[in-house]
């Protein structure tokens, strides 16, 4: 377990059990980078948080701060949560309620001599915009203002590390925002691992610099956001990135001269970017992000109309303020559907409206290949 | 009024309250927190003193501290005293008999303090003692001031084990509950109402204060 040591700033994690939920992952975050882990409910995200923490052991493990061994089950090495010096934010922030916000940031502060703890509180507490209220009680704050408590709370050990456990999730939409500004311009100054813990895909690709996709305790993908965004490892990663075009396909042919492969979808020939890694006839899933199909105009010729030409009848049109999405049936076939995204202003100027025709264009570098999922 | 009937009652709830404190705290959070085999047997057998008949229960007692049982010939090499029939062994009826008292209320309140406090406690580096001083104690305070109300009282008014295990002697086993009983076998009524009304209006604030903090806790969870 113990033979690749994690030799940077940072944290590496290795983690395997069967029960009280299968878990078999292996993560590792440097310092001062932003680690997301996302997946459903039920993928283990919380329990490696936990386990980070040691506030779960695992049967199996190696967890190495820095230099530190936090845990290794062979050498029955298991430090305990209190020297571990980790910052941990719960869901719930599990502020203590009998305490001021100052207060509980001052419990955290064990560290510094007894006079120095109040000075250094007021201080963290200005730092997530909170001065003013240092002797409210947890009660009388409210959402946003319990999270920054208890994201103060968490950093006032000074923690190796940062843990926080789907942070945003108990606040409302704006105050979220808010938040996650506040967390970006933080983390300037934090040079630490930290790890997030989300359901959010929005939210994990606009925070986090790495993204571990979990899904029944194993990491399925990990990787830049963007990228996994983009070229999902399969259709379970892409399904779980939140994309609805996910496909099966056969490759039709490689055409090198042409930097293009072919394939066949409901009859029609898609081409793609040049991907001679699956053989000829095998079928294959494929994906494309919204963003990369691109809806003709009537009557004015745009980019990238010829690329990839399918026509269609709109089956569904689902107003959502500024941005409608549609659902495009493709001709000659009812069990094909392409959704994506346009303004609600350039849906009304094409006249789109559910039953009317409508064509769209497939960009060719959007086209994903992946192997079957089964 | 028997003044030293009623002085010995409170010296006895006293001495029961400072024992079963810590014993509550220990056996409130063990029962809250964790799962072990032979829990539901551990938790009945607290529970006992409150269906058992006090006969039974000072039956049970008297055989276990008396002068052939093992407390009562270790208790006797240790002070040259008997246990049964003197106020020392009638402070450990009143420690047993009072168990549910204290530990009910104890657990309860443990239990209303979620698992997340707890572990944000150990994660801002407090140990588990300091966590117990400084997170679980003020939170479970309500449940503790219950414990220690409800044990008084009940000290106060046990009347059957008290007379199985300690008699009726004055000074050292003749609480307050014997005495009332002891004035009305003597037809002095008058001095058994004064007493009863005490124990009746004592019994009273203590309850009312008990459901007053239960509610408060309520109030503040809500």
């Amino acid at each position: 377990m113990n033979d690749t040591k994690f030799a940077g700033n940072g944290i590496s994690i290795k983690i395997f059990q069967q029960d009280p939920i299968p878990l078999a992952v292996e993560i590792e975050c440097q310092a001062g980078e932003l680690l997301a882990l996302v997946g459903p409910s039920g993928s283990g995200k919380s329990t490696i948080l936990r386990t980070i923490a040691g506030l779960h052991q695992p049967k199996t493990g190696f967890i190495q701060c820095n230099d530190e061994v936090w845990f290794d089950d062979q050498q029955s090495i298991s430090i305990a949560t209190q020297n571990r010096h980790i910052g941990f934010v719960f869901q719930d922030y599990a502020l203590f309620p009998h305490l001021s916000a100052l207060q509980n940031v001052v419990v955290a502060l064990g560290h510094l001599n007894r006079k120095a703890r109040r000075a250094r509180a007021q201080v963290l507490l200005a730092q997530v915009n909170l001065k003013g209220l240092e002797y409210r009680s947890a009660d009388e704050l409210s959402g946003g203002q319990r999270q920054r408590v208890a994201l103060a709370r968490a950093l006032a050990r000074e923690p190796k590390v940062l843990l926080l456990d789907e942070p945003f999730s108990a606040v409302d939409q704006m105050t979220r925002r808010k938040l996650q500004q506040e967390l970006v311009i933080l983390r300037r100054n934090i040079k630490i691992p930290i790890l997030l813990v989300t359901h959010d895909l929005d939210e994990a690709a606009m925070l986090a610099d790495r993204l571990y996709v979990l899904h029944k305790g194993k990491t399925l993908q990990n990787g830049v956001p963007a990228e996994i965004l983009r070229h999902p490892i399969d259709a379970l990663v892409a399904r779980l990135m939140g994309h609805s075009n996910i496909f099966s396909a056969k490759i039709e042919g490689h055409y090198p001269e042409q930097a293009i492969t072919r394939i066949l979808w409901h009859g029609l020939l898609l081409e793609l970017e040049l991907n001679d890694y699956f053989t000829i006839g095998t079928t294959v899933d494929w994906v494309i992000h919204p963003a990369h199909i691109i809806m003709h105009r009537r009557g004015r010729p745009s980019h990238g109309e010829r690329e990839n030409p399918l026509h269609g009848v709109v089956k569904e049109l689902l107003v959502l303020g500024e941005t409608s999405i549609v659902s495009l049936q493709i001709k000659g076939d009812d069990n094909a559907f392409l959704n994506f995204k346009i303004s609600t202003h350039s849906a009304s100027r094409n006249n789109l409206e559910v039953g009317a025709e409508a064509s769209v264009s497939l960009l060719t570098e959007g086209i994903h290949l992946m192997p079957c999922y089964r | 009024m028997d003044t030293t009937a009623l002085t010995l009652s409170l010296k006895l709830a006293f001495w029961t309250c400072v024992i079963l404190f810590p014993v509550a705290i220990f056996f409130g959070r063990l029962l809250a927190w964790r799962q072990f085999p032979g829990k539901a047997w551990l938790e009945a057998l607290i529970a006992l003193p409150l269906v058992l008949p006090p006969t039974v229960l000072g039956f049970y007692l008297l055989l276990g501290m008396g002068a052939t049982s093992s407390l009562g010939q270790s208790y006797f090499s240790l002070t040259g005293h008997h246990l049964v029939f003197s106020f020392d062994g009638l402070l450990v009826a009143s420690v047993i008999f009072n168990l549910p008292f204290a530990i009910q209320p104890m657990q309860r309140a443990f239990e209303a303090i979620p698992t997340n406090i707890r572990e944000a406690a150990w994660c801002c580096g407090l140990s588990r003692f300091e966590s117990l001083w400084r997170i679980e104690l003020p939170l479970a305070w309500p449940g503790a001031m219950s414990a220690l109300a409800l044990t008084f009282a009940h000290t106060l008014g046990e009347f059957g084990v008290v007379l199985m295990v300690g008699g009726s002697i004055e000074g050292e086993t003749k609480t307050i509950a014997i005495s009332i009983y002891d004035r009305v076998q003597a037809f002095d009524n008058h001095t058994a109402g004064t007493m009863s009304a005490f124990l009746l209006i004592f019994s009273l604030v203590t309850i009312g204060f008990v459901y007053h903090l239960t509610y408060r806790r309520r109030r503040s969870e809500s």
